[in-house]
């Protein structure tokens, strides 16, 4: 889970000021990190949407927000995406997946095997991401991409990243 | 029940007006859809953001701009439907606790833009009580004239996050709209605030 450490490295050398979020296990570290830094404004929501519009005010505001969420997450926000591609606001989000590797609960099927196609369906550039020596680079060129090149993107962190669940089975 | 709005004493349009020149300093987001023509009529101004469409967005986007600009007075004035649609953005709001956030609701009991079909506040549902539950304490309802006077001040300058119901007449209207173009609205916006550099 050190790959958290270098996105929150990434966010400091961006300048990212806010940090929306859903709280979630495989974020977990990179979340309790933002929250620990007085710089970052982090804001829990009550679903993923809110984030995505929060992220727009952000922006209006002269600031840059990232949110972080799992692909369970992505289904909700796909109506306030509409913001984002109408009004071409940068945005960057980075999901971690469910639903891809040692999945213990098959509700988190159809949103982990349809997340990719959903979010690009929104207009958003996609990166996957299996291998955690190249999170860090690969989240500072997300983070560049939406903020300097003015292109909403997604990264998606694989289920291979993150612990897997097993409700103690 | 449904009928009682059609009475109330308040006109949306005057009420956006009254607001809109309260604060010439505050910066606006306008809700999906009444909102949006009654601010345009009051005058169209940079410093208000309109939304024609992501319902439910308003309060969510006011509160990444409180957050961002914490030494200037943000008001979100949108509708019961897209209050309802994003209820839950109120107990992030309340979490999150921006003291220079004031939200609106012009409640007309109506869904405006598609035939004032009612809305749950036309029978059971109190938004200023929803909003003071989910943690906003500063919640109230305003029904005429002199309550919106009484209540200005906290509107535009009280240390928030501040809700206030202010239950409106339905009544039809004519349309008054802003740009569509989304791009330009957002520039706009941010030109104002952040000067030339910022697109």
């Amino acid at each position: 889970m050190e790959w958290a450490d270098d996105i929150y490295t990434a966010f400091k050398d961006a300048g990212i000021n806010q940090v929306a979020y859903v709280p979630d296990a495989g974020h977990k570290r990179l979340i309790n990190a933002c929250i620990a830094d007085n710089d970052i404004q982090t804001v829990s929501l009550t679903t993923e949407e809110e984030g995505v519009a929060v992220s727009a005010g952000a922006w209006l505001g002269g600031q840059k927000c990232v949110l972080l969420m799992q692909s369970s997450g992505v289904g909700n926000c796909i109506n306030m995406l509409s913001l984002i591609e109408t009004c071409r606001f940068p945005f960057v989000t980075f999901v971690t997946m469910r639903g891809q590797w040692h999945e213990f609960n098959p509700w988190q099927m159809p949103m982990g095997t349809t997340t990719k196609l959903s979010l690009e369906t929104a207009g958003l550039l996609i990166d996957e991401i299996d291998d955690p020596n190249d999170v860090g680079p690969r989240a500072a060129a997300a983070l560049h991409k939406a903020f300097v090149g003015a292109q909403s993107t997604a990264l998606l962190l694989g289920q291979r990243l993150v612990p897997v669940k097993t409700f103690g089975k | 029940m449904s009928e009682r709005a059609e009475q109330f004493p308040l006109h949306r349009r005057d009420v956006a007006k009254t607001l809109l020149h309260a604060n010439e300093d505050m910066l606006i987001v306008t809700g999906l859809g009444s909102t949006n023509w009654d601010f345009t009529a009051a005058g169209d101004q940079p410093r208000i953001f309109p939304l024609w469409g992501a319902m439910g967005g308003a309060v969510p986007i006011g509160l990444g701009l409180a957050l961002a600009q914490p030494n200037k007075r943000i008001m979100v004035a949108t509708g019961d439907g897209e209050m309802l649609m994003g209820i839950g953005a109120l107990a992030t709001v309340a979490v999150a606790a921006p003291k220079n956030l004031a939200i609106c609701v012009f409640d007309n009991e109506r869904y405006g833009e598609t035939g004032m079909q009612t809305t749950h506040t036309a029978s059971v549902t109190d938004l200023a009580l929803t909003a003071k539950g989910m943690g906003i304490q500063d919640a109230d309802t305003i029904t005429d004239e002199a309550e919106l006077k009484a209540h200005l001040s906290a509107i535009i300058s009280t240390d928030g996050p501040i809700f206030r119901v202010i239950k409106v007449r339905a009544e039809p209207l004519d349309f008054v709209l802003p740009s569509k173009d989304g791009v330009h609205l957002k520039n706009r916006f941010r030109v104002n605030l952040l000067g030339e550099g910022a697109v």
